[in-house]
C-alpha cells in the first residue's frame, strides 16, 4: 500500500506520453527518414523492417529482453528473474524510478530496445534478405543490446558503477547501433551499382521522418528524467537546442563546401544533433548544447562527405556516419560539458574541473565499441552460415519490395 | 535520319548512358514505362490476394540520330543493356522524316546533333 501511494500522477502521465513519443520515432519517424533515402523499389522493405522491429522486439522485451537488460543481477546481464514480466508489477521499483509503476519503466525502455536494431537498417539497406534481417535482429537485440543496456543502466551494471554518464542512450543506443552498422556494411558488401549515383527517391519523406524523429526525441531524452520535473525540462530544452544548432551548422557547411544548403543536409544535421545530445541531455546546460550541436555536424559532415567516399564502404544511409560517430562525440562531450549545476546527481566534466569524468566516458565508449563490434560480427557470420544474409543479385536489381514482399510501393498506372 | 527506341532494364540505364557517351551520342529522352515480354510479368500479393501478371518496370529510351550514328548507337545500347538473361529488352529503329530544332528553326540532320 505504501508503494502505491508513492506513484506520482504527473510523472506517470509524462512517462506514458514519452513512451508513445519514442514509439513514434521508429514508426513512422525512422521508417520514413530511411525510406525516403532509398530507391523506390526498396522503400517498402525499409518500412517493413522498421514495422517488424516494433512487433518482434516488443515481444522479445516482454518475454525475456527486459529481464536480461534490467534484471537485478551483477554480471554479464540481468538474468532470468523477470522473465515474462514475472515480478514486474504496477508498483514502483525504486532503484529505477521511484514515482512511476515498474511496468511503465519497462515499456518506456521497450521502445528504446525497438529503435536500436532499427537504426542499423541504414547500413545494409537495399540488399539484405528479410528472413536474415529478422534472425540477425533478434539475436542482436538479445546478445548485444540487452547486455550493454544492463552494463550502462542496469542495477549492478559495471559501467554504471564505474560512473559512466549516459542519460538517454548515447552508448547503449547510438554507439552500439552505429558500430553494428559499420560492421554489417563492410561484411555484407556494397550495393550493386555502387559508384554511380544512387539518389534518394523521396526527400520529402526523409524530412517528414526527421521531423517525427525530432518530435519523438523529446520523449527519448526528456522522458529519460522518468519524472515531470526540472531535469526533464532541461533535457527537453537542450535536445531542441543541440538539434537546432546541428541542423543549421550542416546547412552552413554545405553552403561553403558545395555552394548550396540542402534539405537532406538540414535533416541529417538535425538528427546528428539529437544523437549527440542524447547522453548529455540530463547533465549539460543550453550553451554547452549549442557547442555539442555545432561540433557533431562538423565531425559527421567530414565523416560522411569526405572520409566515407575515400574509404569506399557502403554505409548506405549513414547509420554509422551519423549515429556511430555522433554517438561517440556525444558520449565524449558529456565528459567535457557535464555540470553538477545542471544535475547534482550527475558529475562535473573536464570543462568543469573534473578530467576524470572524461576518462570514464572514454573507457565506456571503447568498451561499447569493442563488444558491439565483436559480437555483431559473430552474429552476422552465424546468420550467414545458417540462412545466407545477402539477397541474390537478381533480387537486388528488381528491388526488395517485389522480391521479398511481393508488393510495389507506387503504381504507375 | 532514324529514331531509335529501346526498352531496357531500369538498372542498366547508367551503363547504357556511359556507352552512349563513349560514342558521342549525348541527346537522349528517357521514360519510365511498364510492360512485359516473354517473361509474363511478376506476381504481387495484396492482403493475401495474389495478383499475377503484373507488369514489370522498364526504361524506354528515345534517340534521334543521323545515319552514320545508327549502328554505333545500337552497339552502345546492346553493350550497356545486355545481361544475357530474359528481359534484357528490345531496340526498334524507325525512319524519321522530319526534325526541327525549336530554338533556331533548323531542320533535318542539322537539327539533330
Amino acid at each position: 500500500m505504501d508503494n502505491i501511494l508513492k506513484i506520482d500522477s504527473g510523472d506517470t502521465a509524462w512517462v506514458l506520453m514519452s513512451t508513445a513519443l519514442v514509439m513514434l520515432m521508429t514508426l513512422p519517424g525512422l521508417a520514413f527518414f530511411y525510406g525516403g533515402l532509398v530507391r523506390k523499389k526498396n522503400v517498402l522493405s525499409i518500412l517493413m523492417q522498421c514495422a517488424i522491429m516494433l512487433c518482434v522486439i516488443s515481444l522479445q522485451w516482454i518475454l525475456f529482453g527486459y529481464s536480461l537488460a534490467f534484471g537485478p543481477n551483477k554480471g554479464f546481464w540481468g538474468g532470468f528473474q523477470w522473465l515474462g514480466l514475472n515480478g514486474v508489477g504496477l508498483e514502483p521499483y525504486a532503484d529505477y524510478a521511484g514515482t512511476i509503476p515498474h511496468q511503465l519503466f519497462m515499456i518506456f525502455q521497450a521502445m528504446f530496445a525497438v529503435i536500436t536494431p532499427a537504426l542499423i537498417i541504414g547500413a545494409f539497406a537495399e540488399r539484405m534478405k528479410f528472413s536474415a534481417f529478422l534472425l540477425f535482429s533478434i539475436l542482436w537485440a538479445t546478445f548485444v543490446y540487452d547486455p550493454i543496456a544492463h552494463w550502462v543502466w542496469g542495477i549492478g551494471g559495471f559501467l554504471r558503477n564505474m560512473g559512466a554518464l549516459d542519460f538517454a542512450g548515447g552508448t547503449v543506443v547510438h554507439i552500439n547501433a552505429g558500430i553494428a552498422a559499420i560492421v554489417t556494411a563492410i561484411v555484407i558488401g556494397r550495393r550493386k551499382g555502387y559508384g554511380s549515383p544512387i539518389p534518394p527517391h523521396n526527400l520529402p519523406f526523409t524530412m517528414l521522418g526527421a521531423g517525427l524523429l525530432w518530435f519523438g526525441w523529446f520523449g527519448f531524452n526528456a522522458g529519460s528524467a522518468l519524472a515531470a520535473n526540472g531535469l526533464a525540462v532541461n533535457a527537453f530544452i537542450v535536445t531542441n537546442t543541440a538539434s537546432a544548432a546541428a541542423g543549421l551548422m550542416w546547412a552552413v557547411l554545405e553552403w561553403f563546401h558545395n555552394g548550396k544548403p540542402t534539405t537532406l543536409g538540414v535533416a541529417t544535421g538535425a538528427v546528428a544533433g539529437l544523437v549527440a545530445i542524447t547522453p548529455a541531455s540530463g547533465f549539460v546546460g543550453s550553451m554547452s548544447a549549442i557547442l555539442i550541436g555545432l561540433g557533431v555536424s562538423l565531425i559527421c559532415f567530414i565523416m560522411v562527405a569526405v572520409a566515407k567516399p575515400k574509404l569506399g564502404y557502403d554505409d548506405s544511409l549513414d547509420a554509422f556516419g551519423v549515429h556511430g560517430i555522433g554517438g561517440i562525440w556525444g558520449a565524449l562531450a558529456t565528459g567535457l560539458f557535464a555540470s553538477k549545476a545542471v544535475n547534482p546527481a550527475g558529475a562535473d566534466g573536464l570543462f568543469f574541473g573534473n578530467p576524470a569524468q572524461f576518462i570514464i566516458q572514454l573507457k565506456a565508449v571503447m568498451i561499447t565499441i569493442a563488444y558491439s563490434f565483436m559480437v555483431t560480427l559473430l552474429i552476422y557470420k552465424l546468420v550467414d552460415v545458417l540462412i545466407g544474409v545477402r539477397a541474390k543479385e537478381k533480387e537486388e536489381v528488381l528491388g526488395l519490395d517485389l522480391t521479398e514482399h511481393h508488393e510495389g510501393a507506387y503504381t504507375v498506372l | 535520319m532514324k529514331l531509335i527506341i529501346a526498352i531496357i532494364k531500369p538498372d542498366r540505364l547508367e551503363d547504357v548512358k556511359k556507352e552512349l557517351y563513349k560514342k558521342e551520342v549525348n541527346l537522349i529522352t528517357v521514360n519510365e514505362v511498364l510492360g512485359h515480354g516473354r517473361q509474363k510479368g511478376v506476381t504481387e500479393v495484396y492482403r493475401g490476394v495474389v495478383e499475377s501478371g503484373n507488369l514489370l518496370r522498364k526504361v524506354r529510351l528515345e534517340i534521334a540520330v543521323n545515319e552514320n550514328f545508327v549502328q554505333p548507337t545500337i552497339d552502345a545500347i546492346v553493350k550497356g543493356a545486355r545481361t544475357g538473361e530474359i528481359g534484357d529488352g528490345k531496340i526498334f529503329v524507325l525512319d524519321l522524316p522530319r526534325v526541327i530544332r525549336i530554338r533556331t528553326g533548323e531542320e533535318g540532320g542539322e537539327a539533330i546533333g
